[in-house]
């Protein structure tokens, strides 16, 4: 089921379906529940670093505001590995491309995290060479903003997508399997 | 399948020399690229015969954005040049309007923009070996320069609100005084910085794997450095004892004792034993002007670009209408161009500006260090091994922000 | 000291320039353009301005000759800065290139190219640096609107 968004299947909110037992119902609901405790709390993010963003994105990563307590920690460099790709920073025109190759490659569920202004709506620069928000590109499922964003919001971003995980639709068996 | 997106980047070579060679590409998303920047590498093996660097991948158009905004309005965006040191943009952007208008600005506000710079250069050096150390693989090391770097982060957020790009500078001065008790933490934070400092030397300095890796790693000479345009700590490192901060002096820096540490052989190695010791004499520093803070005001008294106190904004008509007409129309800052230039963690960070007599400026044109090293980086990438290359590029500190503006 | 450099180098540099000051500190010399690479050569060998700091330019659209090419130098022996000036009109924007004196004139004049469309005699190589290929103009004239995007990636609908 596609929403308006574009957003891909495997993170659709639960809706009640008309045709199925109560029994059925029950046994996919803990079945989706019990997976999306599983991928909430292993989320392995690929760093899409590209500016002053990622001075806070090293600071949330180390000792003072861990993001390993939320098993978010591990940075996979491999979009084949990765399963949240964290937009740190302006994305350009001229990185738009490296982007959307990066995502294209990151294989499903995919969440994308907008991480700070710039990766929201392009912040304050307005101009030839940014993308006025990244969302013009690849679908984004959270949005952080912030200039950059206090590690503290960083964490409430990663705790807002891991309550959209767990209520989501995990189904075994998508239109591409 | 969706149309091939298109390449931004035209290579400087796409075919092989030689049969046995293979072309690789490195970037411009990826870890050890310091965010942006793309290396088309050829190999012989693990020998990197030529290097092709492509930066600008972080280009957001500050010049373009300077020329619609005042003055006063595009103090954030300098602050966005070199993140990591943002407070050093600041005060250097501003000495240069201050130097086209002809203001002098109030001994207190000297020395505390020379203290906040050299905070700045700390918390830029603890970054760049942090990260340095990380891609090498000491965790534990990157972990505590990073602590320390969070703390500083949280006192200067007591001053000026933010913890990473701060705007704090002003034409004239700076946006509000010390707040009480701040002296005071930043003693303690130093004798912390201290403590972890001496944990990183402990565990890396001697380390027979890091010396093998960074001793002879990267090898410039000073003659070379100087032809491509290094400055700050890469050219130190070669043994050339050149800093603005001793040969044009400026702030407050002509009455402080420090030292210019310089390496010997110009690698790796000298660059983080450079840095090191350029953040110990930084604490040094930072501890005399500590000492020699004066008291008195921090902004110049002049109308023309420092805004009056509120309670005569809100009760003269004469500081309303000055108020309003800085903040919509700018400063007008006489018309002619300046150069000014300070000595950032990176190395020479100069401002040209030309003004038409506007509050607008014409032209803000900034003379990154970050820029002017990758134009020379691949002297010291060529004919090392393909893994030096990580701390090779992570030794030359690029700033995606400065490097491509 | 300073003012020792400075007074030198105006005594003799003076006459081949159109106007010659000293601001902020920084000795300013207005060349004609095919004076500039003379000018520099002699700049580095004789008088050990050793340091090629910048080049960059100014859209002073509406006057001719439209663009100044400006450049930077630092001498590290004697602690001072020159600033030499050119004017070059729009229909042939072209100084010659100084990367047979120094190596770092390449990035910075590629990065001059790509602003302002500033031809460089001599430099084989003016790819785009800061943009990518396929951008048309040169963004930092003021005739190109600061908003006008030229996306690589078309958007999502």
């Amino acid at each position: 089921m596609k929403m308006p968004n574009g957003k891909h299947a495997a993170t659709i909110p639960i809706q009640p379906v008309g045709g199925k037992s109560a029994a059925f119902e029950y046994l996919t609901t803990k079945k989706d529940e019990l997976i999306g405790w599983a991928r909430k709390f292993s989320l392995f993010p690929y760093p899409f670093v590209t500016a002053c963003c990622a001075m806070e994105f090293m600071a949330v990563s180390s000792s003072p505001y861990d993001t390993d307590r939320f098993g978010a920690a591990l940075p996979r460099f491999s979009p084949r590995q990765a399963d949240l790709l964290m937009v740190v920073g302006t994305v350009t025109h001229k990185q738009a491309p490296v982007l959307k190759t990066v995502y294209d490659q990151m294989c499903e569920p995919k969440w994308v995290m907008a991480f700070g202004v710039c990766a929201t709506s392009g912040g304050f620069y307005q101009n030839y060479a940014a993308v006025a928000g990244i969302d013009k590109i690849i679908p984004v499922d959270i949005y952080v903003p912030g200039c950059p964003p206090r590690p503290e919001m960083v964490i409430d971003g990663i705790m807002q997508l891991q309550a959209l995980i767990a209520r989501s639709k995990h189904p075994i068996l998508t239109k591409d399997f | 399948m969706e149309a091939k997106l298109p390449n931004p980047v035209r290579p400087a070579f796409t075919a092989s020399e030689r049969d046995d060679t293979v072309i690789v590409n490195i970037g411009p998303s990826h870890p050890a690229t310091h965010g942006t920047v793309q290396i088309i590498a050829e190999l012989d093996g693990e020998r990197v015969l030529r290097t092709d660097v492509h930066c600008g991948y972080l280009h957001r158009g500050f010049e373009k954005e300077c020329e619609s905004h005042t003055w006063h309005n595009l103090i954030p965006y300098v602050d966005r040049l070199n993140y990591v040191s943002a407070l050093i943009n600041d005060f250097a952007y501003c000495e240069a309007v201050e130097k086209l208008m002809g203001i002098e600005i109030t001994p207190r506000c000297r020395y505390l923009r020379t203290l906040l710079s050299e905070y700045s250069r700390l918390v830029d050096h603890l970054t760049c070996v942090a990260a340095g150390l990380m891609e090498l693989g000491a965790m534990t090391a990157f972990l505590y320069l990073v602590m320390i770097r969070d703390y500083m982060y949280e006192h200067l957020a007591a001053l000026t609100g933010a913890r990473v790009t701060y705007t704090y500078g002003r034409i004239g001065g700076l946006a509000r005084d010390l707040p009480d008790g701040w002296l005071t933490r930043l003693s303690e934070i130093l004798v912390q910085y201290e403590e972890f400092v001496a944990r990183v030397h402990g565990l890396v300095d001697r380390n027979r794997i890091f010396i093998d890796r960074m001793r002879d790693v990267g090898v410039i000479s000073t003659k070379e450095a100087i032809n491509w345009g290094y400055t700050g700590p890469i050219l130190r490192s070669t043994g050339a004892a050149l800093d603005l901060r001793k040969d044009t002096p400026y702030l407050a820096y002509a009455e402080l004792d420090f030292d210019v540490p310089v390496g010997i052989k110009g690698d790796n190695y000298d660059r983080y034993y450079v840095r090191m010791r350029e953040m110990d004499e930084s604490v040094y520093m930072m501890r005399q002007l500590m000492d020699m803070l004066p008291a008195g005001p921090i902004n110049v008294d002049d109308r023309r670009c420092v805004l009056p106190d509120k309670e005569l904004v809100y009760t003269e008509i004469e500081s309303l209408i000055n108020h309003f007409k800085v903040i919509m129309d700018g400063p007008k800052v006489p018309a002619g161009d300046v150069y000014s230039a300070h000595e950032s963690p990176n190395g020479e960070l100069g401002f040209y500006l030309v003004s038409t007599g506007e509050g607008v400026p014409w032209k803000v044109h900034v003379r990154a260090p970050s820029f002017v090293h990758m134009g020379g980086v691949h002297r010291m990438l060529d004919g090392y091994q393909f893994a030096d290359i990580v701390p090779t590029f992570g030794s030359v500190n690029m700033i995606g922000g400065e490097c491509d503006r | 000291m300073t003012a020792g450099i400075l007074d030198r180098l105006q005594e003799e540099l003076g006459p081949t320039a159109t106007a010659a000051a000293v601001a902020h500190g920084i000795l300013v010399l207005a060349l004609p353009p095919a004076a500039l690479f003379g000018v520099v050569q002699r700049l580095e060998s004789q008088f050990g301005f050793d340091l090629f700091l910048d080049v960059t330019a100014v859209d002073w659209i509406g006057q001719v000759p439209r663009f100044e090419v400006v450049y930077h130098f630092y001498s590290t022996q004697h602690c001072v800065r020159v600033r030499l000036k050119t004017r070059v009109p729009e229909t042939d924007p072209a100084v010659d290139s100084l990367i047979s004196i120094y190596g770092s004139a390449r990035y910075m004049e590629r990065e001059c190219h790509d602003m302002y469309g500033i031809e460089f005699r001599g430099n084989p190589d003016l790819r785009p640096i800061l943009l990518y290929e396929g951008f048309v103009g040169h963004p930092l004239r003021k005739d190109y609107p600061k908003e006008q995007e030229q996306p690589l990636v078309p958007y999502r609908t």
